[in-house]
């Protein structure tokens, strides 16, 4: 009997097959092989998830090799999770690219290897083990969606991947350089060798390191006021590159920061805990204010997910307590499926209108009631209404920030809701209030529709099933 | 001073005219060609750190290997879209435009 955790191995090579058999079969088989090889990805994710039951991480020496000269890949609760929402959020979202990029060749040509190279990165990233291979995946996933966001090829689009590409190779070097002092220090880079070593009193080089990968990765995760880059990549891509950065890209580097913070980094990461936390607030009111002033449908949601971004850096200060941990990772799968939802149906409602801007949604509600209603349903997970992921993570988040007495998390998150409410409402206002306009509405087929609404269902009806998520955090869970 | 430590600070030293080069300099090529000196210097500093009273180590040296071939594929990457940039041309103004969006 095969252990179920082995499938991680088969979580990063299938996906690296399909987009190497993407490349050399075009585009037209490449779709299905996508779907169909993120259908399988799921399936075993969804198997590993099933028969999980063991709280230490599990190793598994790829080759047989094992660390320092091998490569290990370690699968725990967290990387589980993170594993569950990237299989789950892009088995629909590469349904919807199949449909969405079928007219146009072109782009799709390039979209399914970039799509499948993309992917196998972020799962290696979830399991990697060593700092060193961590550098590796991250580069492999930030060349990877740098390109994505370049195949739509206008003018805004090369620009904005050049702007990415540079933001995102300053976050690697910074990292690289913080590998190489700890190496420097250490003479290691594997997380288990490390942990131990460390001690509470940790060499200078030790800070530094420290200070230059958390730097990196919040560059890359886009936490204002690094977030410059991220609306041009974000809001001028083709809708479903969109979808899969802002679901999943900028959750991994968080992930990262949350892994390094709690477990490599706990001895100076205490004193420095209100500096990201206040930076999460200063992305949620930033972030909120440009969505609710911006014109285009998908500047609105890229601003969106700066301020969406602060609230999983909200928590630091709460930090390493397992209800924060929580309430973050509840945040990172509600925002996930939601934003992916957004984007999606974004994309069908700019193709039926032919443009991008709020004032084209004018009566929309008659044509297309399944992608609005899709779109609201997405608006309200990140708002935070119940019964959604959103309301759960909130409320974790609230609750976790009162039980130390630190009121002021409480007040950006409600206040940061409110804000949302106001950018979601403005939008459904122009396709519920507007008259219809005499513009011809384009045919969308409905697959893309279906998977809109599927994510969005999704996101709320995850809140009724936190308790199964969270209970792969180590932790009691409530 | 010991080579050691020689080596980290000649090291971060071009890390930081790296870094500096290409957040600062306005032409694109001259930045590509920044982080690439941005990389060498990390490199610099990862297998200079590492030595073991003046033995040299060899696993940083596959480590900087490694990161040389991905430094090649993300300059790769920044020439070909520099050079799509560049046939198109005047990209700058609408780049601010979706910024105001």
């Amino acid at each position: 009997m095969v252990e179920p955790v082995t499938f991680v191995v088969w979580l990063i090579v299938l996906p690296l097959a399909w987009a190497v058999a993407a490349f050399v079969t075009g585009e037209r088989i490449g779709a299905w092989l996508g779907v169909v090889g993120s259908a399988i990805q799921t399936f075993l994710v969804v198997w590993m998830v099933a028969t999980w039951d063991v709280a230490v991480p599990v190793i598994h020496r790829v080759g047989g090799w094992g660390a320092p000269l091998g490569i290990d890949l370690a699968v725990d609760g967290l990387a589980l999770a993170m594993l569950l929402l990237t299989q789950v959020v892009s088995l629909p979202l590469t349904i919807y690219a199949r449909s969405y990029f079928s007219e146009d060749a072109s782009k799709s040509r390039h979209f399914w290897p970039l799509a499948g190279f993309l992917i196998a990165g972020l799962n290696a990233l979830f399991v990697s083990a060593d700092v060193f291979n961590i550098y590796v995946t991250l580069e492999i996933v930030g060349l990877s969606a740098v390109s994505l966001v370049a195949i739509g090829g206008g003018r805004a689009q090369i620009s904005a991947a050049l702007r990415y590409l540079f933001a995102t190779l300053i976050g690697s070097g910074a990292y690289l350089l913080g590998v190489a002092l700890i190496y420097g220090a250490f003479g290691s880079v594997s997380l288990a060798t490390l942990i131990p070593l460390v001690g509470s009193n940790p060499p200078q080089a030790f800070a530094l390191a420290g200070l230059l990968m958390l730097f990196g990765l919040m560059l890359k995760t886009a936490l204002f006021p690094f977030h410059y880059w991220l609306p041009p990549a974000h809001g001028g891509a083709a809708a479903p590159v969109s979808a899969l950065l802002s679901a999943l890209v900028v959750k991994a580097s968080f992930y990262l920061t949350l892994r390094l913070w709690t477990e490599l980094f706990a001895s100076i990461a205490d004193d420095i805990a209100w500096i990201p936390a206040l930076l999460g607030a200063g992305a949620i009111l930033w972030g909120s204010w440009r969505a609710i002033q911006a014109i285009r449908i998908k500047m609105l949601i890229a601003y969106s997910t700066v301020a969406q971004l602060g609230y999983l850096f909200l928590v630091f200060p709460l930090l390493p307590g397992q209800d924060a941990i929580r309430a973050t990772v509840m945040q990172a799968c509600a925002h996930g499926a939601a934003k992916a939802a957004m984007f999606a149906a974004a994309g069908v409602l700019i193709k039926a209108t032919g443009q991008d801007t709020m004032a084209g949604l004018a009566g929309m509600t008659g044509r297309l009631p399944l992608t609005l209603f899709a779109f609201g349903l997405a608006g309200m997970t990140l708002m935070g209404l119940p019964p959604s992921s959103g309301f759960l993570a909130k409320w974790q988040l609230i609750e976790a920030g009162m039980a130390r007495d630190l009121w002021i998390i409480p007040v950006v998150a409600l206040a940061g809701g409110l804000l949302t409410a106001v950018y979601i409402f403005r939008i459904l206002s122009f396709a519920f209030l507007l008259s219809p306009s005499s513009v011809k509405i384009a045919t969308v087929p409905r697959v893309q529709e279906w998977t809109a609404f599927a994510l969005a269902a999704g996101s709320v009806l995850l809140g009724l099933r936190g308790v199964e998520l969270m209970a792969l955090l180590p932790g009691q869970v409530p | 001073m010991s080579s050691e430590l020689l080596f980290a600070v000649v090291g971060a030293l071009i890390f930081t005219l790296g870094v500096a080069g290409t957040v600062l300099v306005a032409n694109l090529l001259r930045r590509i060609l920044a982080f690439n000196l941005m990389g060498s210097g990390a490199f610099l500093v990862l297998v200079g750190l590492a030595q073991r009273g003046g033995e040299s180590d060899p696993v940083p040296h596959a480590m900087v290997l490694t990161g040389i071939v991905v430094a090649v594929a993300a300059t790769a990457l920044a020439l070909a879209l520099l050079r799509k940039q560049h046939e198109m041309k005047d990209s700058e103004e609408e780049l601010t435009e979706i910024d105001d969006g």
